[in-house]
C-alpha cells in the first residue's frame, strides 16, 4: 500500500512528468513561460487545481453518472479554477495580471481533465490527491525550467535578477513563441535521449 | 553543389570590394561553422559523414549572403546551428528539410537580434577602399533603399539615392547598401544564367518570381494603379538573389514545371504584399519560407494526367 502511494507520488516527477512525458498541457507551457516567475506561478496555480479537482472528483466518482461525467468534471474544475483565480487576484495581484487569461484557461487544461478521467475516476480520494500533488509539482518544475531557459537566453535575467554584464545581448527569439517550441522540443529530446540511455521504457500517461 | 558555390564567389568578391574585408570574415565564419555543425550533427545522429559534399558549404554561403555586412562576426555561427542542425538534420537530413535552411537561419537571426539584423547596413565604399575594416563601422551604418522607400517615401529616396532612372545602373552593378550577397544584380544574374546553361536550374522559378514582382509592383506599387517602378523593385532588395538561388533549391521547391510557375508567382505575390503592406521593408525571405511547405501540395495538384491504362495488378 505504501509502495502504491510512493509510486504515485514519484510518478509525476519523472515517469509521467507533464508536459514532456504526459504530452498534455502544452498551451500554457508555450504561452506563459516567458520568464521563470511566470512559469512557477502558472505551475503552482495548476497544481492547486489538480490536487483539489482530483480529490473532489474521486470522492464523487460513484455518484457521477457515467454518461455526463465530462460535463460534471468540467463544472467541478471550473468552480475550483474560479476559486484559485479569485485567491490569486486577492493575494498575488501582479502575477495574476501577468498570467492574464491563462489562469481562467486552466479549466480547459487537458492535464486536469486527463488526470480526472484517467486517475481520479478510478482511485480513492487520498491516492488521487497524491497523484494530483505529484503531477502538479512535476508540471510546476517543468514550467519553471522552460521559463528559466527562455528568460536566461531571451532576457539575460533569472527571476528578474540580471545574470550577465552589459555586453550580453539577449536573444529575443527565445521569449517569442517560436523559441518556446524550440525549447520544449529540445528538452523533450534530451529527456528521451537520457531515458533511452538508461533503458527505460517510454511511458505515456 | 560546389558549382553553385562557385557561382556565388564572384558576388562575394564584389561585396568584399564594396563593403570591406569584414565581409570575407563573415562569409568564412558562416561557411566553416555550417560545415562544422553538419559534421557534428551527422556524427551525433549516426548518419554518414558528408560534410564535404558542398551542401553545408552552400548553405553557409547563402546564409552569409542574406545577412547585413556590419553584423558581429560570430552571429552567422549561431545561424549555422539553426540552419543545419534544427533546419536540416532534425527535419530528416538533406532532401527532407521542409524549409530552406539558410532562410530559416535568417528568419531566426532576425527574430533573435532584430537590431543588428535591421541596422548593420554599410554604405558602399565608392573608391574601393577595401581595407577599411574596424575603421568605425558603428558610425557608418546606413539604411537600405527599400527601408528608405518604405519608411520615408519616394521623396526621401530620391534625395538619398538620386532619381530612379539614374541609379538603375549602380544598383544593377552593386553599388548600394544591402545584404552581403544581394548588392550586385549583375553577378547574381550571370551566376544564375550559368546554372541554367549547365541545366542545374530551369527558367521557370526565377522568371515567374521576378516577373510577378515586377508586374505586381508596377500595378500596385505607385501612387496610382500602374504607377509603380518595376525595375527598381527587382533591382533593390534580395529579389534577384532569392529568385535565382533560394527559390530554386531542389529540396524545397516543386518538381513539376507547371507547379514551379505557380510556386514562383506565389513567392512574387507574397514578396510584393510584404514589401508594400507588411511590417518589413523586404519580404522575399518570408515569401519563400511561406511557399516552401506548399511545394509538395503544388506537386500533387499539378501531377500530370496519365493516359496509359493502369498496369495489371495496379489499382
Amino acid at each position: 500500500m505504501a509502495q502504491l502511494y510512493l509510486d504515485t507520488l514519484t510518478g509525476g516527477l519523472w515517469k509521467r512528468i507533464p508536459p514532456f512525458r504526459l504530452v498534455l498541457g502544452l498551451c500554457p507551457a508555450l504561452a506563459v513561460t516567458m520568464s521563470a516567475e511566470n512559469g512557477l506561478g502558472m505551475g503552482v496555480a495548476t497544481a492547486c487545481v489538480i490536487i483539489l479537482s482530483n480529490g473532489v472528483i474521486s470522492a464523487l466518482r460513484n455518484l457521477i453518472p457515467h454518461k455526463v461525467r465530462i460535463a460534471s468534471y468540467i463544472a467541478i474544475i471550473a468552480t475550483l479554477v474560479s476559486i484559485v483565480e479569485i485567491v490569486m487576484k486577492a493575494f498575488f495581484f501582479p502575477l495574476s495580471q501577468q498570467l492574464g487569461i491563462y489562469i481562467p484557461l486552466i479549466v480547459v487544461n487537458c492535464i486536469v481533465l486527463g488526470r480526472a478521467e484517467g486517475f481520479a475516476a478510478k482511485n480513492p480520494p487520498l491516492l488521487a490527491m497524491v497523484d494530483g500533488l505529484s503531477i502538479g509539482i512535476g508540471y510546476g518544475l517543468s514550467l519553471t525550467l522552460i521559463g528559466s531557459i527562455r528568460e536566461i537566453l531571451g532576457a539575460g535575467t533569472w527571476f528578474g535578477l540580471p545574470l550577465f554584464g552589459e555586453s550580453f545581448e539577449p536573444m529575443s527569439f527565445f521569449v517569442s513563441a517560436p523559441g518556446a517550441f524550440v525549447t520544449i522540443g529540445i528538452l523533450l529530446a534530451v529527456q528521451n535521449l537520457y531515458s533511452r540511455r538508461r533503458g527505460e521504457k517510454f511511458i505515456q500517461g | 553543389m560546389w558549382t553553385v558555390f562557385g557561382c556565388l564567389v564572384p558576388p562575394l568578391l564584389l561585396s568584399v570590394f564594396v563593403f570591406g574585408v569584414q565581409v570575407l570574415f563573415i562569409a568564412a565564419v558562416s561557411v566553416l561553422s555550417c560545415m562544422a555543425v553538419e559534421a557534428a550533427s551527422q556524427k551525433m545522429l549516426g548518419r554518414p559523414l558528408t560534410y564535404l559534399d558542398g551542401s553545408a558549404a552552400l548553405t553557409g554561403m547563402l546564409l552569409a549572403f542574406v545577412i547585413p555586412p556590419g553584423v558581429p562576426i560570430l552571429m552567422p555561427a549561431l545561424g549555422a546551428v539553426m540552419a543545419i542542425y534544427i533546419g536540416k538534420h532534425l527535419m530528416g537530413g538533406l532532401g527532407y528539410n521542409i524549409f530552406n535552411p539558410a532562410l530559416l537561419a535568417r528568419a531566426f537571426l532576425l527574430a533573435t537580434f532584430p537590431v543588428a539584423m535591421t541596422s548593420a547596413w554599410l554604405p558602399p565604399i565608392t573608391d574601393g577602399a577595401i581595407f577599411t575594416y574596424l575603421s568605425g563601422i558603428d558610425g557608418m551604418t546606413t539604411a537600405t533603399p527599400l527601408a528608405v522607400l518604405k519608411d520615408q517615401g519616394m521623396a526621401a529616396f530620391i534625395e538619398r539615392f538620386g532619381e530612379p532612372r539614374d541609379i538603375y545602373m549602380s544598383f544593377f552593378l552593386g553599388w548600394r547598401p544591402g545584404c552581403i550577397g544581394e548588392t550586385s544584380g549583375l553577378l547574381v544574374v550571370l551566376g544564375g544564367l550559368y546554372l541554367m546553361y549547365r541545366r542545374y536550374i530551369t527558367w521557370h522559378i526565377p522568371v515567374s518570381v521576378i516577373g510577378s514582382i515586377a508586374i505586381l509592383t508596377w500595378i500596385f506599387g505607385g501612387e496610382s494603379l500602374f504607377g509603380g517602378d518595376p525595375l527598381l523593385a527587382v533591382l533593390s532588395g534580395g529579389a534577384l538573389l532569392g529568385a535565382f538561388y533560394m527559390a530554386t533549391c531542389y529540396v524545397t521547391s516543386p518538381t513539376m514545371r507547371s507547379a514551379q510557375l505557380v510556386y514562383g508567382v506565389g513567392i512574387g505575390a507574397l514578396t510584393v504584399l510584404i514589401r508594400l503592406k507588411g511590417g518589413y521593408p523586404e519580404g522575399i525571405c518570408y515569401a519563400i519560407l511561406l511557399m516552401n511547405p506548399l511545394s509538395p501540395v503544388l506537386d500533387t495538384w499539378f501531377k500530370p494526367k496519365r493516359f496509359a491504362p493502369p498496369l495489371r495488378g495496379e489499382q
